[in-house]
């Protein structure tokens, strides 16, 4: 029974982090009473489980995550998106409208092939693809703004302790940003120069994700940004 | 120039390059070297000179050679034409189309396929510059790059190669060696779960011979194992040390701590076979 590592020493795939009966939480993988890492990435040992932090990985999709993503097809009664996952997600018309759905339902009205959508993932499990819906508060189809996308390993540091950094960034440039879980990031603001500050301030967040007191940084950057403009 | 050592006794006997048996081609391997790719890898064996890359999980296409239940990992190896000399046709040949087929092979008891079901995990390899051995290099810019694009993996896997050469065993046979020797054993193995994951052989051994390259090719895995690993912690050199002021530092502002908060990312429950119903009738 015993931690294997110093905390936040870096794992590659194999790693023998702990040797006891634990609960494994996140990117590790339990052989008899060994539990290994399966990512690259910082062990951490918390109270009662023992996960690794993954420095790299595409989406996984999970139960209740915002996603923005491509309409690619449209099937009878659902429509297909691209939400950069494993797998495309499915979009039914009964998770989409209010209404019965009806053979002559003309479903390129609601939503058609290459529309963006804001979805919520309302279940899915290993074997089928994610379920999408979009009922719901600031969920549907997009009409404005763009769109730009980062690693999905980062969304968390952009998002912060509950929600620090973004609610800075968008009280500081007073713009709409909708992150989805996938790493798509909805910028919609008053005029392109604020949206394109937003987008610079996202990147720096990217890039700088693994450094401390991140969010007070940008907070600087962001008042200096407006002095100038003053 | 190897005939006069042909002759000399056994302690003075010694490789065309000038190795010990059981020592290995100096070796470097990169990682996240292609911004475009998932995950990506740059190895350098030798003279060889390889680059692989990683794509996925993905949805699949064509659709009809996805598994409803498994993952697919598709592997590309392919020569560039001016990898060897003479030129070398850029058509995939029947060789490249084994090679493709062993590499899979040997990478896939290292991933976790059924975990994503209907997609496809696709590896490019391509050779810049060919110097023999290039399978076993292949496999481990493979093994590196898998693990830079965070799919998750049992183990790396490690490749290396064992042959017969004047009557000797060597390990990590350069081209000119490969091509002269008697035999040759390329051997894949993933180090923590100590599992062959690839063993092909051709010329002719004997049954000790046979015994004896196993175990040679496995340290010599070893060896390329800690090159791996040392290869994808570089990376994140920089990370590892401010991780490590923040662990001290206050836990405000860290990357983890963000991660943390983060309550979407528990582990998968079990599969639900209920169908969302609340949204029907509103």
């Amino acid at each position: 029974m015993s931690a294997k590592l110093e905390e936040r020493s870096i794992v590659v795939p194999g790693d023998l982090i702990y040797e006891g009966r634990v609960r494994t939480g996140d990117n590790t993988y339990r052989d008899r009473d060994n539990v290994y890492a399966t990512k690259v990435g910082l062990v951490n040992y918390s109270k009662d489980r023992v996960s690794v932090i993954a420095l790299e990985g595409g989406y996984a999709p999970l139960v209740g995550d915002m996603v923005i993503g491509t309409v690619t097809d449209l099937e009878l009664g659902q429509w297909l998106i691209d939400i950069d996952g494993p797998t495309d997600a499915a979009l039914t018309v009964s998770e989409a409208t209010d209404k019965p759905f009806r053979t002559s339902l003309d479903m390129t009205q609601i939503l058609d092939v290459g529309d963006l959508v804001v979805a919520k993932i309302v279940d899915m499990d290993r074997n089928r693809t994610p379920l999408l819906t979009i009922l719901g508060r600031e969920l549907g189809r997009v009409n404005e703004g763009f769109v730009i996308r980062i690693t999905p390993s980062k969304i968390p540091r952009l998002i912060g302790k509950k929600g620090s950094m973004i609610n800075m960034i968008l009280k500081e440039t007073r713009c709409n940003v909708t992150i989805g879980q996938n790493g798509r990031i909805l910028i919609n603001g008053r005029s392109r120069a604020d949206e394109e500050l937003v987008e610079r301030v996202i990147r720096m967040v990217e890039d700088e994700a693994h450094t401390s007191g991140l969010t007070n940084r940008i907070q600087e950057y962001l008042k200096t940004i407006k002095e100038e403009k003053k | 120039m190897s005939k006069p050592r042909k002759r000399k006794s056994a302690k003075t006997w010694e490789r065309v390059d000038g190795r010990k048996p059981d020592e290995l081609r100096p070796m470097h391997i990169e990682s996240g070297v292609l911004p475009n790719a998932d995950g990506s890898a740059y190895i350098e064996m030798g003279r060889n000179k390889i680059m692989v890359g990683v794509y996925g999980p993905r949805e699949m296409h064509p659709k009809r050679l996805s598994k409803p239940n498994l993952g697919v990992l598709r592997c590309r190896y392919h020569m560039a034409p001016f990898s060897v000399d003479p030129r070398r046709s850029p058509a995939p040949s029947r060789r490249d189309n084994e090679i493709s087929m062993v590499m899979r092979d040997a990478l896939e008891p290292a991933l976790f396929l059924e975990r994503y079901p209907r997609s496809v995990i696709d590896v490019f390899v391509e050779i810049i510059q060919a110097d023999g051995g290039t399978r076993c290099a292949s496999i481990n810019a493979a093994a590196v790059a898998l693990a830079d694009a965070g799919i998750p993996m049992k183990d790396l896997v490690s490749a290396c190669a064992v042959g017969k050469y004047e009557g000797r065993l060597i390990v990590d046979l350069g081209d000119y060696e490969d091509k002269k020797g008697e035999s040759d054993m390329p051997v894949a193995y993933m180090p923590k779960f100590e599992q062959v994951t690839l063993l092909q052989m051709e010329g002719i051994l004997s049954r000790e011979e046979t015994e004896e390259c196993v175990t040679m090719a496995i340290e010599g895995c070893r060896k390329v194992y800690e090159i791996q690993k040392e290869a994808l912690k570089k990376k994140y050199a920089a990370v590892r040390e401010e991780a490590a002021k923040d662990a001290m530092e206050a836990p405000e502002s860290g990357p983890e701590t963000g991660l943390e908060e983060t309550p979407a990312k528990e582990p998968q429950e079990p599969p639900t076979d209920e169908e969302p119903q609340e949204d029907d009738e509103r």
